[in-house]
């Protein structure tokens, strides 16, 4: 609740109090978030957790048992599924994919590929990508939208690591040039932390969020990846010192701009 | 020219073919072959109940035809296993049919009719029905095409540009409905399902866009709809299955084709 006290007229999609249930199954339990302009939101959790249940929630496809969800009226969305299974019956290049639901000029079609770094894939039948090149083509009508925010379901998932690691770039410059927001869900911790302004950890309900280093030294977050990622947050910790003290491009919670909106907080419940 | 039966049968096929192009075009992609047969299977029971009431066959075709559709819908909606729930209403809604028919007197020597259409028998009223109902089916497909290609690519991202795939998907079966009611004259309830897919699936082996997929599937259930008249007056056999053997033939002719270029 406390977390929608604050501004809630200014954020593009809010959830108050929500719980979802697949049958006698609820996974999701009393969730409450909201999501600003210009915030990178990142939710992590394990398997099973309800994280992709709760974007799809907030994105209406999942209906809420109890609670509600408020999206800012008109909000345009840019959603990069889980993955996309195109039946092969179904001829579509990814020029073609780029122009659905709405019409777009050829030109602009092109310059959404190239900005994602595939340019080649234009005429290709999407059947006929790789997994990587299919996220990015994907990104890229995610991007034709003119997103208020943009919604990324486990995006690098099955990409290998340079692939990963290229695509969270690819990310952060379209945060940085278009201000769009992103929530992202995201099993793969160190990557992810270092770009996020928030770091929500789920497991049915909410059971730790605040910045990325508050969130890694809670001890309810530790309980939920357990030993192993000791290694995961050493190489972020890796990361992140790397890129500060070379000056290899910015990190986000330095940045004036994005002087932190919530104060980190860690809500324990466990 | 509507006074000669081989003009008015011909017209018949190519007005129907306006429609089950692109719906057949998206009935192959959504995997909805069983749905169509299963909706097309209905029409025998429609048509026992039009002969009993005194009504219009076509219409006692369509009613059925959408309660059965949406009978479907409704049933995939709660999760029902489709292939076993499919295969058994189509069945049931056929032998139901039959059954019910052979209590209608007189019609049991023309049955054939019905089961696998009576194209050159077709009046100038049908053929009104034909092309009213065809042009309605091509008019609705037309003006939502993006929305439907887009929920038929995957409803997650309809969902999140403001589509509702449920509705998309409503409306592709009343469509379909309208089709069937359509399709009974000219091919038969049992070789409905045929001229949707058929067409469809060989347009598939050259297409490089579902524009160009439905568009094409249209034009080669044209063709096998003149091509299966052709072979009916030459040969004499029976129109219908005619048709559907000649768009039988495209069909491997173009499957054979898209894969030379896929090895190429």
């Amino acid at each position: 609740m406390s977390l929608l006290s604050g501004n809630t007229a200014m954020s593009l999609l809010s959830a108050a109090n929500i719980c979802v249930r697949f049958g006698e199954t609820e996974v999701l339990h009393d969730v409450s978030l909201k999501v600003d302009p210009g915030e990178i939101v990142t939710i992590v959790g394990p398997n099973g957790s309800g994280k992709s249940t709760l974007l799809r929630a907030l994105l209406g496809i999942v209906p809420v048992a109890e609670g509600s969800v408020v999206r800012q009226s008109g909000l345009r969305i840019g959603y990069v599924p889980q993955r996309l299974q195109i039946d092969r019956s179904l001829p579509m290049t990814a020029q073609r994919f780029l122009s659905l639901p709405e019409r777009q000029k050829p030109e602009a079609v092109a310059a959404a590929l190239r900005r994602v770094g595939v340019p080649e894939t234009a005429n290709r039948m999407l059947t006929d990508l790789s997994g990587g090149q299919l996220q990015r083509v994907l990104f890229a009508r995610a991007l034709l939208a003119e997103p208020e925010i943009l919604v990324l379901d486990e995006p690098t998932q099955g990409l290998d690591q340079p692939g990963e690691a290229g695509f969270y770039r690819l990310i952060e410059a379209a945060r940085k040039e278009t201000g769009a927001a992103v929530l992202m869900v995201s099993h793969d911790l160190h990557v992810v932390m270092a770009a996020s302004d928030r770091v929500i950890c789920l497991n049915g309900h909410i059971c730790c969020e605040g910045t990325p280093h508050v969130v890694s030294n809670a001890p309810e977050y530790r309980a939920l990846f357990g030993l192993g990622t000791h290694g995961a947050l050493a190489l972020y910790q890796h990361v992140h010192d790397h890129d500060h003290t070379h000056d290899h491009g910015h990190d986000h919670s330095h940045e004036p701009h994005h002087h932190d909106p919530h104060p980190a907080k860690v809500t324990s419940d466990a | 020219m509507l006074d000669d039966f081989l003009m008015r049968a011909a017209l018949a096929g190519i007005g129907l073919t306006l429609a089950t192009g692109p719906l057949g075009s998206f009935v192959v992609w959504r995997r909805m072959a069983y749905f169509g047969d299963a909706t097309a299977h209905a029409a025998i029971l429609g048509v026992a109940l039009a002969l009993a009431t005194d009504l219009p066959v076509g219409l006692g075709t369509l009613v059925v035809a959408l309660a059965m559709a949406v009978t479907v819908s409704v049933l995939a909606g709660k999760g029902w296993a489709m292939d076993t729930t499919l295969g058994t209403l189509a069945h049931a809604a056929l032998a139901f049919g039959l059954v019910a028919i052979s209590f209608v007197h007189g019609v049991r020597t023309d049955l054939s009719a019905y089961l696998f259409g009576d194209i050159l028998a077709v009046s100038k009223t049908d053929l009104a029905f034909i092309w009213g109902g065809a042009s309605l089916v091509l008019g609705i497909i037309v003006w939502r095409w993006s929305r439907l290609l887009t929920a038929t690519l995957n409803e997650d991202l309809a969902f999140s540009a403001g589509i509702d795939p449920r509705r998309e998907r409503l409306i592709l079966t009343l469509a379909l409905a309208v089709v069937v009611a359509v399709a009974l004259k000219v091919v038969g309830a049992l070789l409905i399902a045929a001229m949707l897919i058929i067409p469809a699936a060989a347009a598939r082996g050259v297409a490089r866009s579902p524009e160009a997929m439905a568009v094409l599937a249209s034009i080669i259930g044209a063709a096998a709809s003149v091509g299966g008249l052709a072979l009916s007056l030459w040969q004499d056999t029976p129109a219908g299955p005619s048709i559907v053997v000649c768009a039988a033939l495209a069909f491997a002719l173009l499957a054979g084709v898209g894969l030379r270029r896929a090895s190429t």
